[in-house]
């Protein structure tokens, strides 16, 4: 009996191959076939649709309202102010200071990330079995620390009085040191003082921590590219570079998109590394976007409508990228 | 130079910038470690010590004992365990449920549903963070670790149905199929067959769910206000006071808090990469 049903199945099985869902019966939910999707769906955009397009919508509205303190508990509704907000920070220096530090940060950060990742990701393709494995694991330490310990940990690093980085220079000899820099004695400089040295910091700490990604994503896309592609060009006598820009980086091209606009994404918006490194809000010169917004919204006196117009314009931002990465993904097809 | 011995040659110099990468990469988070291990007049010191010579717990001691802002460190890692775990908790229901629905079912709208899950990822924290702190506070959840556990739960669902949906999508259908013609409900189908098989790729998204709500600072900073529902990341600004920093003490909490991710991301790895760039590295 047993056998005849098996078999019995396995023909049905392979009798089938017509679109299962639609005539499947609604057993046991006693719901139609064509509603189940739909209320899986439900819980999902719930959350979605209350915790972030609605909000999105409000930080719209507050850009253009006065909500302050008294506003916040309630005891006033806000008001309407219309564009006073956007006027407002566009006439404040810090708005255009942070703006600036805002992109050339993301510029700056996203172009090394990918330089260093992809060449190590190519390395770790060149390296034998034992030694890439070992290498990965490395990376990967540098990968998941917190974004609030790399910071805490970066500052250590670069600490005036017993940093390593001072340390280290203070190694160098003398005329080296000269040389590159004009002078030898690094003992007690102050790294987190001044924006530039913070930035410059802050590049160092975010690059060491999302390199791996990009070497490791680098490393899953070469593994993927037919060895005999390499063998040709090897064999025609190509240059390791031309071989590079002529059969890997075509073929990684997506990769790359992707790699691309999801640093981008990141590093427009770092929060708690530059936070950290400053001390909290405190140094107007060094604030981003994300942390200027934060510091008019939640220092007193609070002022949320600055704030959120100052969220609005690194949103807009942020969106405009995503339109590129969304149709990156959809061009991929196959969702 | 005979063309074995540059070949061999080559072979040291790759071997050699790999062993450079390696260090770059693990001698801040080495830093860290072995600081928290070091007495403090080897730390407070303008000399490289690269090994903790009288090797201490006596950080680690006092975080776990007189910690910072008033509580124990272990208090503020259970307070970062709860938010993450209740977050992982809800997410993983809810993300199931939307990644079963479009991974399984074509309807309409599913496409439109998939974009938005895309976009919705680019929404900066920051541009969420007010509404959501007035929300919180009109709700009466300002201060409550249940507040901080919703607003994860929003933060990371997006990725997590994204990434759970190509778990899903790998589960042959021809399993279900057959549960089907034995006979089975849409709900045994579900438990029996699809969620066991589903499972791990469960346990992937649900880690790095953990991960991002452990690692959350912009939202525990601005809707805890009382020490005592501080996270892991608002505790540790405090040890940044006025008169100069305890490192020893900072470096044991840091590193605490590290190892928990360290763990994971060891874990989950090679998953994390294919549901990120999903679709992306296929060669």
């Amino acid at each position: 009996m047993t056998n005849i049903s098996t078999l019995a199945r396995g023909d049905g099985q392979s009798a089938t191959p017509r679109r299962p869902n639609s005539h499947r019966p609604a057993r046991a939910s006693g719901l139609p076939a064509w509603s189940v999707p739909y209320v899986l769906l439900i819980p999902g955009l719930l959350v979605i649709g209350a915790l972030l397009l609605y909000p999105l919508f409000q930080v719209g509205v507050i850009a253009f309202q006065k909500v302050g303190l008294v506003q916040i508990s309630g005891k006033k509704p806000a008001t309407w102010v219309g564009w006073e907000n956007f006027t407002r920070i566009f006439a404040n220096d810090i708005f255009w200071s942070s703006l600036r530090n805002t992109l050339l940060f993301a510029v700056i950060a996203v172009s090394l990330t990918l330089i260093v990742g992809t060449a190590v990701g190519t390395l770790l393709n060149k390296l034998g079995r034992k030694m890439s494995t070992f290498v990965v694991v490395g990376i990967m330490f540098a990968w998941a620390v917190p974004p609030v310990a790399q910071g805490i940990i970066w500052r250590w690093l670069f600490d005036a009085e017993a940093g390593v980085i001072n340390w280290a220079l203070n190694m160098l000899p003398d005329w080296l040191s000269n040389l590159l820099f004009g002078r030898a004695d690094w003992t007690g400089e102050p790294w987190l003082n001044d924006a530039w040295s913070i930035y410059m910091v802050l590049i160092i700490c975010v690059v060491w921590a999302s390199f791996p990604f990009v070497a490791v994503s680098v490393l899953a896309g070469l593994k993927g590219i037919p060895a005999e592609l390499y063998e040709a060009a090897r064999v025609d006598g190509s240059s390791a570079w031309r071989t590079f820009r002529k059969i890997t980086f075509p073929l990684l091209k997506p990769v790359f998109a992707v790699l691309t606009v999801l640093s981008i994404i990141w590093d427009f918006k770092v929060f708690s590394q530059l936070y950290v490194l400053m001390g909290g809000p405190s140094n107007r010169e060094a604030f981003n976007l994300s942390i200027y917004s934060y510091a008019e919204a939640f220092r007193p006196p609070p002022k949320m409508g600055s704030g959120a117009a100052i969220a609005l314009v690194l949103t807009v931002i942020l969106l405009a990228i995503t339109a590129v990465y969304v149709r990156q993904l959809v061009k991929q097809e196959d969702m | 130079m005979t063309p074995l011995a540059r070949k061999r040659l080559g072979k040291i110099a790759l071997n050699a910038a790999g062993l450079l990468v390696f260090l770059f990469a693990i001698f801040p988070v080495y830093w860290m470690a072995s600081t928290s291990f070091k007495a403090n007049d080897q730390i407070f010191t303008t000399d490289f010590i690269p090994f903790p010579t009288h090797f201490t717990f006596e950080h680690v001691d006092r975080v776990l004992s007189e910690g910072v802002a008033g509580h124990s460190i272990w208090l503020y890692m259970r307070n970062s365990a709860i938010v993450a775990i209740g977050t992982v908790l809800i997410g993983a229901v809810f993300s199931l449920l939307a990644a079963t629905a479009v991974a399984r079912f074509r309807f309409k709208g599913r496409n439109t549903f998939l974009i938005l899950l895309l976009i919705v990822q680019m929404i900066p924290s920051e541009a969420l963070l007010i509404p959501l702190f007035l929300s919180v506070k009109r709700l009466g959840l300002y201060d409550q670790l249940a507040g901080l556990i919703v607003v994860n739960v929003g933060l990371t669902l997006p990725f997590g149905i994204w990434m759970l949906r190509t778990f899903v999508a790998a589960v042959p259908k021809s399993l279900e199929e057959a549960a089907w013609i034995d006979g089975a409900g849409r709900l045994t189908t579900f438990w029996k067959v699809l969620f066991p098989l589903v499972a791990p790729g469960l346990v992937a998204t649900s880690i790095f769910s953990f991960i991002t709500a452990w690692n959350e600072l912009i939202f525990a900073l601005v809707l805890m206000n009382s020490s005592a529902g501080y996270t892991m990341p608002v505790a540790l600004q405090y040890f940044f006071g006025q008169k100069g920093t305890d490192w020893g003490a900072i470096m044991a909490s840091s590193t605490m808090m590290t190892i928990p991710v360290v763990v994971f991301f060891l874990l989950v790895q090679r998953r994390m990469v294919s549901g990120l760039v999903a679709g992306a590295v296929k060669g």
